[in-house]
């Protein structure tokens, strides 16, 4: 009978086409808008995790609770001997310590008067290593736009959009004013290496990377650092083992009456990340709830139009003697085949186009031009199992529910009317 | 009968204790015991952070209300960084950077050096009766001193402490605590002057307290080493080329 069935969709188009098309429209649409919501929370996490928190990060207790003020005068110090205990105790991760700073970046004229004074955003990190992992977590070879990178200590890197705006070029020299760990003024001389483009809007905008040992130096924190950032081994954020990661770590480290103590948090706890990623994820739910909801809607109105449009056949079907509940299963079995096929066409075309955004990317960075957000300007789609499987069960299960309610009709049809509705 | 002995009797005890005079007369008394035009001042501040006390040495020079020049001479990381304070721009000069730079305007609001002090705090000596206008708020001792308390509120806009609550000495006309608030009314600074001496015949502050109530940290201790007043300072001091001397 299926043979039977599929045979008369395929001669009969006005019975399969239309609805083929809506159920791989919605497919598509569903297939595409997952991929893009997955690739835009993954860029948002990995460039969060690269640029501010690690996957998890360690901080003492009072600096935990301000991070957002980036208080270095609650810095860690001691950090040499933590981070070699962190690199002991958890080789799953690679540790790197980091300073985050603010500060005034200030450009002399030839007579050594102020020239430019505009504000940066600071990182201390570990430039001059040679195992530094830094390199691949910030990107920093490729991102080199001008110059060349740091290769001694007083050396720095300037956001390119930051060199654009100061009109200056590596090799000039510039003036760092900040404040210490004790809040002193400080000023430090630094030249400029290279200028960089790591295509984050808030990092091109102002940031300036300069080694560790200097900004220790400058900010009166021998052996200190804002934060020890660890990151996972392949590079992915794995909540699970963050947690329990965490939990172990607090558990033998973290003196709740030592204000200084250290304390390691997961990316998801820093900063109130936790509830910005939790929001993220409801709405990009609630998108895709909606969706769906409408898809399946406009599934089951199809099935409805198609029972409508087939009442006459119907009709006769059972003028000659089928039986109501064999009609029925043959709508039924014929809207599973066109959902299933709706569904695979639908899922192609969807995994396609987010597949070409997965490889090509979307800039928006012309959209994030004045954005605080920690995104990368360029949002990629994220092709996973799931992507294959969010819209085909929606586009069949609707199909076949739509034909189901609107099949219900058939059991209402009264033999001793058909005729005339025939006649009619 | 009662009331008017006790009439009789509040009299001379108010003038003994200089009740009789309105807060802006009691103000320009302070004024003229504690304001000199030039004056030169080394002085110690011990910050106490919330990772230990540390000490900052700083001999400043002061012209008028709008003049000042400043140089640190300890802890060792500081020394040798001088300020150059003229109305309203402040220049610092560092001998590792080899720079004189412009300090932005609302910088000089910032905590100097991590103290509770500000830029302001530390560089400026304003005539007081010019800025506010003072009403006697009562009475009370402190430190085994009778004072009267006044109130002050700014008389213009851009002021940055809008009123004061300030203790003043009843007999040395020396401020002795003082409240410093913003125009909404928020309590900003707190001040208690631990010990007070006597200075070409006139009573100063030999060491403050002070505590930005915003800011984390246990005070700052103001602690003058030596004072000269009505010193002679040459011109050449309030130039940005002193900076580089």
């Amino acid at each position: 009978m299926n043979w039977f069935l599929l045979k008369g969709l395929l001669r009969d188009r006005s019975r399969s086409l239309f609805p083929v098309i809506i159920v791989a429209a919605g497919v598509t649409l569903t297939v595409f808008l997952h991929a893009w919501l997955a690739g835009a929370l993954s860029s948002m996490i990995q460039t969060t995790a690269h640029y501010k928190t690690g996957h998890v990060g360690v901080m003492t207790r009072t600096y935990a609770e301000k991070t957002d003020q980036i208080p270095n005068d609650l810095a860690l110090l001691g950090v040499d001997t933590l981070l070699a205990a962190l690199r002991k105790e958890y080789p799953d991760l690679r540790w790197t310590p980091r300073i985050t700073f603010g500060g005034l970046l200030d450009i002399p004229d030839d007579m050594g008067e102020t020239k430019e004074q505009v504000p940066v955003s600071g990182m201390g990190v570990d430039l001059l290593s040679a195992n530094s992992p830094e390199w691949n977590i910030l990107n920093i070879g490729p991102a080199l736009v001008q110059g060349q990178l740091p290769k001694r200590r007083g050396e720095i890197l300037i956001a390119e959009g930051l060199a654009g705006k100061l009109h200056i070029h590596p090799g000039q020299t510039a003036t760092l004013i900040s404040s210490t760990m004790y809040g002193s003024m400080t000023f430090v001389n630094f030249t400029f290496a290279g200028t960089v483009r790591f295509g984050v809007g808030p990092m091109d905008r102002s940031a300036i990377i300069a080694d560790l040992s200097d900004v220790q130096a400058a900010m009166d924190m021998t052996d200190g650092a804002g934060m020890i950032l660890g990151f996972f081994r392949d590079d992915l954020y794995h909540e699970d083992l963050a947690d329990q990661l965490t939990a172990r770590f607090n558990a033998r480290y973290t003196n709740a009456s030592a204000k200084f103590s250290p304390i390691m948090g997961t990316l998801r706890q820093q900063s109130g990340l936790s509830d910005y990623l939790d929001l993220v994820r409801f709405i990009s739910n609630a998108i895709m709830g909606i969706f769906l909801a409408a898809m399946s809607i406009v599934l089951w109105n199809a099935g409805l139009t198609g029972s409508l449009r087939r009442y006459g056949e119907i009709g006769l079907r059972l003028a000659l003697g089928e039986d109501k509940g064999h009609v029925y299963r043959s709508m039924i079995v014929e809207s599973l085949m066109i959902g299933i096929a709706g569904s695979l066409i639908g899922t192609m075309i969807g995994a396609a186009f987010a597949y070409y955004l997965q490889v090509h990317g979307f800039d928006i960075g012309s959209m994030m031009k004045n954005g605080s957000l920690m995104i990368t300007d360029i949002i990629r789609a994220k092709v996973e199992p799931l992507t294959l499987v969010v819209g085909f069960l929606p586009g069949v299960l609707a199909t076949l529910f739509g034909s189901a309610i609107s099949g219900i009709g058939i059991y209402k049809r009264q033999t001793s009317q058909l005729f005339k509705e025939l006649e009619a | 009968m009662k009331y008017l002995i006790w009439s009789i009797l509040a009299v001379p005890v108010a003038i003994l204790f200089g009740q009789s005079q309105t807060g802006d007369e009691i103000l320009q008394k302070v004024d003229r015991n504690m304001f000199s035009e030039n004056k030169i001042i080394v002085s110690r501040m011990v910050i106490h952070g919330e990772r230990g006390s540390r000490t900052v040495e700083v001999k400043s020079w002061q012209r008028g209300v709008k003049e000042a020049f400043s140089e640190f001479l300890a802890p060792a990381r500081e020394q040798g960084t001088k300020m150059l304070k003229l109305q309203d721009m402040l220049w610092t000069f560092t001998p590792s950077t080899d720079r004189t730079i412009l300090i932005s305007g609302h910088m000089l609001r910032q905590s100097m050096m991590g103290s509770d002090l500000s830029y302001e705090d530390m560089m400026e000596d304003p005539h007081l009766p010019n800025l506010y206008a003072a009403s006697v708020a009562g009475e009370e001792s402190v430190n085994g001193r009778s004072c009267l308390i006044l109130l002050l509120i700014a008389k213009k806009e851009d002021i940055v402490y809008n009123s004061r609550k300030v203790w003043v000495d009843k007999t040395r006309f020396v401020l002795v605590r003082e409240e410093l608030y913003a125009k909404s009314g928020k309590l900003l600074k707190r001040m208690d002057v631990r010990e007070v001496m006597e200075v070409q015949k006139r009573w100063m502050a030999k060491s403050i307290f002070y505590k930005d109530v915003l800011k984390d940290g246990e005070g700052t201790e103001f602690l003058v080493d030596s004072l000269v007043l009505d010193a002679v300072i040459p011109d050449y001091l309030f130039s940005k080329a002193a900076l580089k001397k």
